[in-house]
């Protein structure tokens, strides 16, 4: 039998939701979960795996360096494994322009207390022989790390679960009202849930659940191409990455080497369709053969890509909703939701539970759209023109691109 | 002028261009094969002392006149042969020529793409020694050599006894034909199977040119194993009698009918629906092989029916191409063809029905049996990943959570084994488990394709 009320209730099963459900029901909340799909099938199962340090937004570290102990405490916390790898990630700069973009990053990094190895082309060709005489200069995190993103999400869930947690699959949440000092939610088969916290967890189809209370925010979907090749000989340890984004790889212990690069390409989130052009993906093969030359005969063997909600000045939306007390966001997470998705969960349960959370989440509260949006210049560089991402219409409109 | 292009110079693709070519168009003609032909009629290379004629029996002549036909066509087609479509993105065909990426423009898309063999695993199946069915044929008639000295023709396939008897006329020894289908279920399927007398007329001389050559010829068998140290060395299976029974052989031809190549169709934006008869998600099209303004499917890669309805099925999907483009109908030719392809797929459908998957066999295979073997997925680790809480019920998360059908091959052909220990573990039936989603690259292609960087 499933419960007619619960503590709080999550719409969304992606990482985010599951982390809240877990967090919440460790202190003894009853929790009811709603996914539309399965678990873990969208974003969260989708993604390249990379939990990097270096290079975040600068207000994001210390929910960034929260997030990262809890993923190297993965298996005892949840109890099974991921395929966390505490691999390092080498960022790899090709002109002194970027390197000196490089440089300003590793200080941002290094006034949170991270250790940032700066290469110069002798110590690359001495450490990382394989990599291309094109980078000039690179920095390198050791504390920078991979997971397996189809694993992590089911595995959460499932220590939900074990902690209580209902986990309602095949759910969509079709509306969502007021009731007192609570909520009312109904699923797309007519059943009904109280609640006295709601959670929007709902990735790129957060901002409808929003605007049932009166706010927004010009959410789009969209995600970068990625491919993987068959299994290859172990060429490289770290994940890497072009500053300019054009590579963004690692190779798994299996040996394939999977790709992630930009511009990305808008998503229909609808239709639930994630294309890939053909272009991109030749373009990412060009780019990393360019770097690892070794790697010019791997075969790609599939390409896909997945539906992210992004934010025109890059940074998610997390925190109490400003119209609705007991309504809580944490949606649009850029592209980078996979590394702090413990520490969101985290923080969110804190907020519901002692009213506040010690980490500062200033930054991304849902407000800061109520006047028009600064437009982030890693928004202009990383996306296809504008007009091709269908951007404007979702300024304009504040909703998902359908 | 509308640029057409058809993929695939196989029979369907051959008559489709025929047609084409009869009325002033143009066509583009790919395919990633060295010579045209396609699986069934597949020429050896020229260098080959091979007698084509005794090889193909009793359909040598369609085989040169297919040949024929297709060299009359070369000064009025633009062929492309050593050329594989590796994606499609709209009307932009994306291929891969001599290790390099070129696209073409199709405003009329025919995807003739043939058909693959259709396995399922056993213990010890990826043993070295063991082919596809289609494969043994591949090796005699492409390259002129057998896949061992003394064979066994395992699974349920009408061509397990004209692959047979190829080996046979080609000096190698038979060691046993082996079909999982019984006598009484085979019984069953003959009404469907008078719709084509040549070929049942075929199939029975098939069995009994077997008979006459002493060759053991079992129905309603169960495979348990291959065995061999380091290569195949026999063939254990329980007869329909419930005997175990061990055959010698130093190779092994597997084949459960054949299975559409869709992978093009999936990213041409065709639709899938699950056919009972096949066990098969097939491509939805109309009776000319309309999938959706400007796509055209025909032959065996809609809907496995044999070169005779490739051809048929071709011809009707280039009357279709001829009518969108505003021709004058050809009504009469059209219908003889639609009842042609009609009866010809018709029987086939009886045939899938005669030489069924052997969907129980597969669901009881025990735990350990390879199941994935680009990656190395045992059948107990999907059911394993199934039966755990929030466990994928559906292919494609079962994939994503297992690593089945992930590999080189993508699930081309560990697909159909999965869908049905799937199904299995989840008390659904084939449809409900799902089908394996299809991206681009159809086939791998290296890195080296895209040519080099611009710094
Ligand atoms: C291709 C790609 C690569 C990426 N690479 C990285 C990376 O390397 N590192 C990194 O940190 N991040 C990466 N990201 C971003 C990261 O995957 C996401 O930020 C993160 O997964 C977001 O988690 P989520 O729970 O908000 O979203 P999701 O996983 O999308 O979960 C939201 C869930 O809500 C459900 N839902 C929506 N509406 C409803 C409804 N009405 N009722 C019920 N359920 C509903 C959806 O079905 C979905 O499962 C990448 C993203 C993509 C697409
Ligand atoms: C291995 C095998 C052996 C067979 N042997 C026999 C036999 O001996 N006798 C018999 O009667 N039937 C045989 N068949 C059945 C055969 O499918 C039909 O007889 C007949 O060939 C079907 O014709 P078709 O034109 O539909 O496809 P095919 O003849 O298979 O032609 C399809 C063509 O499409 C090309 N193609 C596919 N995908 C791409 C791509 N992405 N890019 C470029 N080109 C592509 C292929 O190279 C192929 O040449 C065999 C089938 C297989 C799979």
């Amino acid at each position: 039998m499933s419960r007619a009320s619960t503590d709080v209730a999550i719409i969304g099963g992606g990482l985010i939701g599951v982390w809240t459900a877990f967090f919440l029901a460790r202190r003894g909340q009853s929790v009811t979960l709603f996914e539309k799909g399965v678990v873990g099938a969208q974003s969260s199962g989708t993604n390249f795996g990379n939990l990097r340090l270096q290079g975040r937004f600068p207000g994001q570290y210390p929910l960034s360096l929260r997030s990262h102990a809890l993923w190297e405490d993965f298996e005892a916390l949840i109890g099974e494994g991921c395929e966390f790898a505490q691999t390092g990630h080498l960022y790899c700069a090709f002109d002194s322009d970027e390197a000196a973009r490089l440089e300003a990053y590793a200080q941002v990094s290094q006034s949170h207390g991270l250790a940032i190895e700066r290469l110069a082309p002798s110590d690359l060709r001495r450490r990382f022989p394989w990599l291309s005489e094109r980078a000039i200069a690179a920095t390198f995190c050791a504390r920078d790390a991979t997971a397996n993103p189809r694993l992590a999400t089911p595995a959460v869930a499932r220590a939900a679960l074990r902690q209580g947690v209902e986990i309602r699959e095949n759910a969509p949440v079709t509306a969502v009202t007021r009731q007192g000092d609570g909520f009312r939610i109904t699923t797309a088969d007519g059943r009904g849930l109280s609640c006295a916290a709601l959670v929007n967890a709902a990735g790129a189809w957060a901002v409808q659940m929003a605007e049932c209370f009166g706010e927004t925010a010009p959410v789009f979907a969209a995600g970068p191409p990625q491919f993987v090749t068959e299994p290859m000989p172990m060429v490289f340890a770290p994940s890497l990455q072009t500053i300019d984004g054009s590579v963004i790889a690692r190779q798994t212990e299996r040996g394939n080497v999977i790709l992630a690069g930009y511009p990305r390409t808008a998503a229909d989130a609808v239709a639930n369709r994630a294309p890939v052009p053909p272009a991109k993906t030749l373009a990412a093969m060009r780019a990393l053969a360019g770097l690892v030359p070794a790697l010019a005969q791997a075969h790609v063997i599939r390409v896909w890509s997945g539906i992210e909600g992004y934010l025109p000045d890059m940074i998610p939306v997390i925190g109490r909703s400003d119209t609705t007390p007991g309504l809580f966001h944490a949606f649009g997470f850029c592209g980078h939701g996979f590394q702090i998705g413990p520490g969101v969960g985290l923080c969110l349960s804190e907020m519901i539970l002692d009213g506040s959370t010690p980490t500062p989440l200033e930054d991304f509260a849902i407000g800061r759209f109520r006047t028009p949006a600064v437009v982030s210049e890693k928004f202009q560089k990383e996306f296809d023109r504008p007009s091709d991402m269908g951007i404007e219409r979702s300024a304009e409109k504040g909703r998902a691109i359908g | 002028m509308s640029s057409i292009v058809i993929v695939g110079a196989g029979p369907a693709g051959i008559a489709a261009a025929e047609l084409l070519c009869s009325h002033g168009h143009r066509p583009v003609v790919i395919d990633e094969g060295e010579r045209a032909g396609g699986q069934g009629y597949r020429r050896p290379s020229p260098d080959l002392a091979l007698d084509m004629h005794a090889l193909m029996g009793s359909e040598a002549g369609r085989y040169e006149a297919l040949h024929r036909r297709f060299a009359a066509l070369a000064e009025h087609i633009d062929y492309r042969p050593r050329t594989l479509v590796w994606a499609i993105e709209g009307r932009t065909l994306h291929l891969l020529y001599d290790g390099r990426a070129e696209t073409i423009e199709a405003d009329q898309l025919l995807l003739a793409t043939g058909a693959m063999d259709r396995v399922a695993p056993l213990p010890g199946w990826t043993l070295p020694g063991v082919f596809t069915l289609g494969g043994a044929q591949v090796a005699l008639k492409d390259q002129g050599c057998l896949i061992g000295r003394r064979v066994a023709f395992l699974g349920s396939s009408p061509l397990l006894l004209l692959a047979a008897k190829q080996y046979r006329q080609m000096g190698g020894t038979v060691a046993v034909i082996a079909d999982t289908t019984g006598l009484a279920a085979k019984a069953t399927a003959l009404p469907g199977l008078l719709a084509s007398p040549r070929t049942l007329l075929r199939g029975l001389g098939g069995m009994a040119g077997a008979l006459r050559a002493g060759t053991p010829l079992l129905h309603g068998v169960t495979p348990l194993a291959i065995a061999g140290n380091g290569h195949v060395q026999s063939l254990l299976l329980r007869d329909a009698a419930g005997r175990e029974r061990r055959f010698t052989c130093d190779a092994v031809a597997l084949g459960y009918g054949l299975k559409p190549e869709t992978q093009l169709a999936d990213l041409a934006g065709a639709r899938f629906v699950y056919d009972e008869a096949f066990r098969l998600f097939l491509p939805e099209t109309d009776a000319f092989g309309r999938a959706r303004p400007g796509l055209y499917l025909a032959g065996d890669g809609a809907s496995i029916g044999g070169a005779d309805a490739a051809e048929a099925s071709g011809a009707l999907a280039a009357h279709a191409i001829l009518a969108d483009l505003g021709g004058a109908p050809a009504a009469a030719e059209v219908r003889t063809l639609t009842r042609k392809l009609a009866r010809l797929r018709g029987f086939q459908r009886s045939l899938a029905r005669a030489f069924a998957w052997p969907a129980s066999q597969i669901r009881a295979l025990p735990d350990d049996t390879l199941l994935c073997r680009c990656e190395s997925v045992t059948i107990g680790t999907v059911r394993a990943a199934m039966a755990q809480a929030l466990g994928p019920i559906e292919v494609n998360r079962v994939k994503a959570m297992t690593r089945c059908g992930m590999g080189r091959c993508q699930g081309r052909v560990c697909g159909p084994a999965l869908q049905e220990i799937v199904a299995g573990a989840s008390g659904q039936d084939g449809a409900g488990a799902g089908r394996l989603r299809g991206q681009a690259p159809v086939k791998p292609i290296a890195l080296s394709a895209a040519g080099e960087s611009t710094p």
